[in-house]
């Protein structure tokens, strides 16, 4: 749910990281706030099971900067990855204006992918949001395992597997070494801020 | 579904945030909505992050309503933290938003109650009309 603030000159949406677990949701968000200025971000708040597996989420707000006149402000979550974390998971996803679903390149979590991600699709149903209809943009994380001896799936099968359907726009990315982080961020961010004010400016309320 | 609020829209809840707070001696009271997102806050939060205790705290409730849930509850009357010098108080406003009060021992639980039992009536008007406005996103 965007709030804008016609006050304060201010849009506020809230942007979700989804997927499975291990996936690298929670290092998509210490990669951004580690390296954005303290001015334009809040405290990384996480709780999590001793610094480590996702409890709850994790939290980042970030000024954006302006669009036209507006100040724009994103409040990014994490959720837990973990299956039985279902519950939680639900909670973090209410009022949810944009989500980015963070799946895993390794093999070994193939099925994992394509679980959390009909798991989003029934999740976001129950609160009465259309998972085709939502901004959403995919990560393909771990790319830098290419070239290892870890197996890893190729763009095309992710693509296949993940997207075939929903022909969101991807990116690949090492959310450990920050490759594709900011870029995800950017478009995530870009559709999310152009579908919360197509909604306002089609009301005539500009 | 997207929330508009006007100047004056902001205006309203603030002025009612400020009478709860200089009529129950609370510090700081923020207004929140469930999905964790800051609408408007009151009085003095000093150093205190307002914006990620606005979401621990919309988590916070979600993850009490749905123990009370679990245990056959409709909800918890009463929702509050006590600390050694900081208290939080919370209260639900119709289904959508929360009120957070914060206190200290300055005032006392009993009051801070009292005053914010009638600012809830209030604030829920207010959002019913915001919220009737807002129809059709
Ligand atoms: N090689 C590599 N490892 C990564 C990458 N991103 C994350 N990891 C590692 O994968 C593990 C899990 O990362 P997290 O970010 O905690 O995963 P998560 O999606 O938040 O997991 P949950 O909280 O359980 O849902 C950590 O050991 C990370 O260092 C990446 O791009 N490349
Ligand atoms: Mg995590």
């Amino acid at each position: 749910m965007a709030f804008i603030n016609f006050s304060s000159g201010e849009i506020q949406c809230k942007i979700i990281y989804y997927g499975p677990g291990l996936g690298g949701k929670t290092t998509n968000l210490r990669y951004i706030y580690d390296s954005t200025n303290d001015h334009i971000r809040g405290q990384l708040v996480s709780i999590d099971t001793k610094g480590d597996r996702t409890l709850f989420f994790d939290f980042l707000s970030l000024d954006l900067g302006k669009i036209r006149d507006y100040k724009i402000r994103v409040q990014l979550y994490t959720v837990p990855g973990q299956v039985h974390y279902d519950a939680t998971r639900k909670l973090v996803l209410r009022g949810a204006d944009g989500i980015v679903f963070v799946a895993d390149s390794m093999r070994v979590q193939r099925e994992k992918n394509i679980e959390s991600l009909e798991n989003m699709a029934i999740n976001l149903k129950e609160k009465g949001i259309d998972a085709t209809k939502i901004p959403l943009v995919l990560q393909y994380n771990k790319r830098d395992l290419e070239g290892s001896n870890i197996p890893i799936l190729t763009i095309e099968e992710i693509e296949r597997d993940l997207n075939a359907h929903f022909k969101a726009p991807f990116f690949t990315a090492s959310a450990l070494k920050g490759d594709g982080v900011f870029e995800t961020l950017r478009e995530i961010s870009k559709l999310t801020v152009r579908d919360v004010s197509r909604k306002v400016l089609s009301k005539g309320q500009t | 579904m997207n929330i508009i609020l006007s100047d004056q829209d902001i205006g309203r809840i603030e002025r009612s945030l400020d009478k709860m707070l200089s009529s129950s001696g609370a510090h700081c009271a923020l207004l929140i909505d469930r999905s964790g997102q800051l609408i408007s806050s009151s009085g003095d939060p000093s150093t205190l992050d307002v914006i990620a205790l606005s979401a621990l705290t919309a988590a916070n409730f979600g993850a009490t309503s749905e123990i009370a849930r679990l245990l056959g509850e409709d909800e918890f009357a009463l929702l509050f933290h006590k600390g050694k010098n900081e208290n939080v108080h919370f209260s639900k406003i119709g289904t959508e938003f929360i009120m957070v009060t914060l206190f200290d021992d300055r005032t006392t639980l009993g009051l801070v109650r009292l005053r914010t039992e009638k600012v809830v009536h209030e604030l829920r008007e207010i959002f019913t009309e915001i919220m009737e406005r807002n129809k059709g996103e």
